[in-house]
């Protein structure tokens, strides 16, 4: 059966269409969650995708983890669930508690949309699982806000213990310990700033964004 | 509301534009109808200066659904797609208040895309400041491109491409323009007209508050001062953009097209709610009552003038019928939409303006007067006095460079400091991003795709050059659309549509007159040889300060369309071991060339000529050779003439080169600027094929060496490292501008 992927679309996202496309082109069957019905209508995997969800008011992610929507994404992760936030949805997974640190502005103190290298550190999470540690892989980032930061104990437990998924080969925004992706203990929850889903195709100039979204989607499909 | 001076002065009429209203009207106006015809009567919404020669462009063809004349032009792309188009500027907001300026300029050219029913996929901006080493002006670029950064990421459109120029004459008046390219099923297409007597306007989005007051009569269509005081004033009369609003209204307003809920729908613009209600009822020949109490206002005590020409953002209006009402407001409240009852459609043919319904008359105006009776002006045109003098005056009189290599190096500028900035992928449709030729594009949109198996895609270039136009702007204004054309070429497109925006001096000073028809007349020559219909254009006049006018500076947005989109071109590039082809003529000119204005100053001389029938076989056979191969690189030669183009290629893919210039060694062939010229990349089998092809189209085809190793040699002139050659290129914006 094809996996369910579950996108969330809250009032001012903008990646939920790429997510879409880029899944179903793997074989999945991606759908449209709105973000004001506490309800993933039964989907095997749910997306936060990237964008500027309630504008970035406030602070990215700050209004949207009080969308309804995120309530059930909270009982979904907890309950073991696989959830990928991407860009401003790492924004929103910090927000909502459900994975350690922040994102500040960007060290240059600019908007990025460039590449970036990245290397897989860890394969202990379901958007990095069956991808050898060293792998390096060219996505795009897109963000003002995407400079992570986390109290230094806090990065060496990381660290230590796999949670650390992603890492710039060469930091573009100041991240500390140059993450671009970490995943929450059980490794269920990811978070990353780059946006696997524009690196989806040769003709885009990259597809090593499907080596995750591959992976995540594997996942579902061995446990289902 | 003024000391001595008439009413309508203030308000930007003139007191013959004033008793033209009295005779409309067959009595004197009062203020709130004043103040509706002074916006609408703007150059800016009337194009009373330019209009009379507009109708001179080439407009027409089998595949124009839209032409010049709506909220944007669009095409028939195939497939059951259509292609909206349009080009703005906001020049003189931006000068005021940059990041505001640029960020509304997006705003605003959004809302005439999706008001044709399409969705916006894509936004271009040709830009223009001061020089780098002016505070003033790299505090301008630093605001618009944040400004153009800040609201096209969040609303979620992406810039694909633009240009970035820096020269003296926009020190004061920076070009801002905008260009804005949308998708929709051709069966959605929908015009901003009301009809059906009973009908409801809906206004959509944000509260109408004080901003923006007077901005198309007092910004838009005056130039600038000298005095401090009266500048800082006018910076209540720029707009303050919501990007989320303005979001949330795209969703809305699509779902409201998708779902058949509006007869007609039109965007707040310049001019606010008089222009919208006022076009909508005379495009649709019926009338309108509008209520002011029904317009939900951001501020106690505004009065009716303000509230009709307010030019708030974020704001549209949908023609509905009752039945649909409740359906309208359920889809507006699921975005958080405002939606708001202002108006009904009547069948009297005037614009009736009420302090709330069934109350009391306050303006009671013809509907078609406030646009249709605009005035039309043939001013004064004038051939400038010094232009023999000028074209005489020739740039290859001055000393030549003692080091061609320090002059190349100077010429290298890396835009990417500028488009790093802006989100240029979202959609999935960007296959070759900013810093290329030409944006190449899918021609793809959430909701708008072709038929399962097609691959069809559309290249998008910004052009404009007022060096060249300032030499002659009839033969350069050619050129800027030829250039353009060939952009679109590179990339593998076939060039379909092209809109304009003409930003000129005071059309009060005769020689700017001249030089505004002498565009017109070139880019219309240009245009129908190249069989390439002007479908929509904007005209940006008063772009001047202190007294003296900017260059003319005519720029055009090019549409093409690619029919397989099946592989990347190859690009700026060049592939080692392969030989470097230069394709068409070698007949340049220093006149008006980078290298005589920005590192000499000298601004005189002649353009090389444009032979356009060439250049229609020329766009052919590039067009055809993005695909192929044997072809590792494709680079337009522009402005900065062949030395430019070909360190881009190497720096671009940091593989160096040894070439031989096709005629003698010196700095004329290496900077001189010519039209028509293209380098190649290419395996030793496909340029023996090409040069074939190329004789074959009576198209001169030169070897000019080889591409390979890490230094940049030019025999005789030029021999450089690629490391600093690309070094020099990365610098120069990050240096001036901030890393």
């Amino acid at each position: 059966m094809a996996r369910r992927v579950g996108v969330v679309l809250f009032p001012g996202s903008n990646c939920e269409y790429d997510v879409v496309e880029a899944t179903d082109a793997l074989g999945a069957e991606a759908e449209i969650l709105w973000h004001g019905t506490a309800d993933l209508n039964g989907v095997d995997v749910v997306i936060l995708p990237g964008g500027f969800a309630h504008g970035d008011y406030l602070r990215p992610g700050a209004i949207a983890r009080f969308s309804p929507v995120m309530a059930a994404v909270v009982d979904f992760a907890r309950g073991g669930g696989p959830v990928v936030g991407i860009c401003n949805g790492f924004q929103v997974l910090t927000e909502a508690g459900l994975l350690p640190g922040a994102l500040q502005k960007n060290s240059g103190l600019t908007f990025l949309c460039q590449d970036a290298l990245l290397e897989v550190v860890s394969s202990a999470s379901v958007l990095t699982r069956g991808v050898a540690p060293g792998t390096r892989l060219r996505i795009p980032i897109n963000h003002f806000e995407g400079n992570y930061t986390v109290d230094p104990d806090t990065l060496h437990q990381l660290e230590s213990n796999g949670q650390v998924v992603l890492r710039y080969v060469d930091n573009p925004n100041g991240s500390m310990g140059d993450v671009a992706g970490v995943t929450n203990e059980a490794g269920n929850v990811v978070g990353l700033m780059p946006h696997p889903e524009r690196a989806s195709s040769a003709l885009l100039g990259s597809s090593d964004g499907l080596v995750l979204l591959g992976a995540l989607l594997d996942v579902v499909a061995a446990a289902s | 509301m003024t000391g001595d001076a008439p009413l309508h002065r203030a308000l930007g009429l003139t007191d013959d534009e004033a008793a033209e209203i009295t005779r409309l009207l067959g009595r004197e106006a009062n203020h709130l109808e004043l103040a509706m015809y002074a916006v609408m009567w703007s150059e800016h919404c009337s194009y009373k200066s330019s209009r009379a020669h507009l109708g001179r462009l080439f407009t027409e063809g089998p595949h124009v659904l839209v032409g010049p004349g709506e909220n944007a032009g669009v095409i028939d792309a195939g497939d059951g797609i259509a292609v909206a188009l349009r080009i703005e500027s906001h020049n003189h907001p931006s000068a005021i208040e940059p990041y505001q300026g640029a960020a509304t300029g997006v705003g605003g050219i959004l809302r005439d895309i999706f008001t044709m029913g399409a969705r916006p996929v894509a936004l271009m901006d040709p830009l223009r400041f001061g020089p780098l080493d002016d505070a003033r002006s790299r505090w301008i670029a630093a605001g618009v491109v944040s400004g153009i950064s800040g609201y096209g990421n969040s609303v979620g459109v992406p810039t694909v491409g633009g240009e970035t120029v820096f020269d003296d004459c926009y020190a004061e008046n920076p070009l801002v323009n905008v260009l804005c390219c949308g998708l929709l099923p051709i069966d959605r297409l929908v015009l901003g007209q009301a009809s059906g007597l009973g009908n409801l306007a809906v206004l959509l989005g944000s509260a109408t508050g004080r901003d923006g007051i007077g901005g198309v009569s007092v910004l838009a269509s005056a130039g600038f001062t000298d005095d401090a005081d009266v500048e800082a004033a006018k910076r209540p009369n720029v707009q303050v953009g919501d990007p989320f609003e303005e979001k949330r209204l795209i969703e809305a307003c699509l779902e409201l097209l998708d779902a058949r809920l509006a007869v007609g729908i039109q965007d707040l613009g310049g001019a606010g709610l008089t222009c919208a209600t006022s076009e909508t009822a005379s495009r649709g020949g019926v009338g309108m009552d509008v209520s002011v109490a029904a317009v939900p206002q951001r501020e106690e005590g505004m009065v009716a003038w303000e509230v009709m020409t307010s030019e708030s953002q974020e704001r549209m209006l949908a023609i509905v019928t009752p039945e649909n009402l409740e359906r309208v407001i359920d889809v507006c409240r699921r975005w958080e939409v405002t939606a708001s009852v202002v108006g009904r459609v009547t069948d009297t043919g005037r614009l009736r303006i009420l302090d709330d319904f069934g109350g009391q008359v306050l303006a009671d105006v013809p509907a078609v007067t406030l646009h249709e009776d605009a005035p039309l002006y043939h001013r004064p045109l004038a051939e400038p006095g010094d232009r023999a003098a000028r074209a005489a005056d020739d740039p290859a009189d001055l000393p030549a460079p003692k080091d061609c290599g320090a002059d190349l190096l100077a010429l290298l500028e890396d835009p990417s400091w500028v488009y790093r900035q802006y989100d240029h992928q979202l959609f999935l449709n960007t296959v070759v991003a900013p810093g290329g030729d030409a944006a190449l594009l899918r021609l793809s949109a959430p909701g708008v795709r072709g038929p399962a198996g097609t691959h069809r895609g559309m290249a998008l270039s910004t052009d404009g050059n007022g060096h060249w136009c300032s030499l002659d702007p009839r033969a350069g204004t050619s050129l800027v659309v030829a250039e353009s054309a060939l952009n679109v070429a590179c990339v593998g497109g076939r060039p379909v549509a092209l809109v304009n925006c003409l930003n000129f001096g005071n059309p009060e000073h005769p020689e700017v007159m001249w030089q505004l028809s002498e565009a017109i007349d070139g880019m219309a020559e240009a245009c129908r040889a190249l069989d390439i219909p002007v479908i929509g254009g904007n005209v940006s006049l008063y772009n001047e300060s202190r007294g003296r006018d900017i260059d003319p500076t005519p720029v055009v947005g090019t549409l093409g369309l690619v029919d397989n989109l099946d592989r990347r071109p190859p690009g700026i590039a060049l592939a080692a071991g392969q030989r470097i082809l230069l394709l068409g003529p070698d007949v340049v000119s220093l006149g008006g060339s980078r290298w005589a204005v920005q590192l000499r100053g000298h601004r005189n001389g002649r353009l090389a000529p444009l032979d356009l029938e060439l250049h229609a076989r020329l766009l052919a056979l590039v067009a055809g050779l993005a695909g192929h191969d044997g072809v590792g690189g494709i680079h337009d030669v522009a402005d900065g003439g062949l030395g430019v183009a070909l360190a881009e290629m190497a720096v671009h893919s940091g593989v160096g080169f040894s070439v031989q210039l096709p005629g003698p060694a010196d700095h004329l062939e290496l900077f001189g600027e010519g039209p028509s010229r293209v380098l190649l990349s290419a395996t030793p089998a496909a340029a023996a094929e090409i040069a074939v092809a190329a004789t074959a189209d009576g198209i001169a085809c030169t070897e000019l060496g080889a591409a390979g190793g890490d230094r940049l040699v030019v025999a005789g002139l030029v021999d450089l490292g690629v490391a600093e050659a690309t070094q020099r290129w990365r610098s120069v914006l990050p240096e001036a501008l901030g890393h």
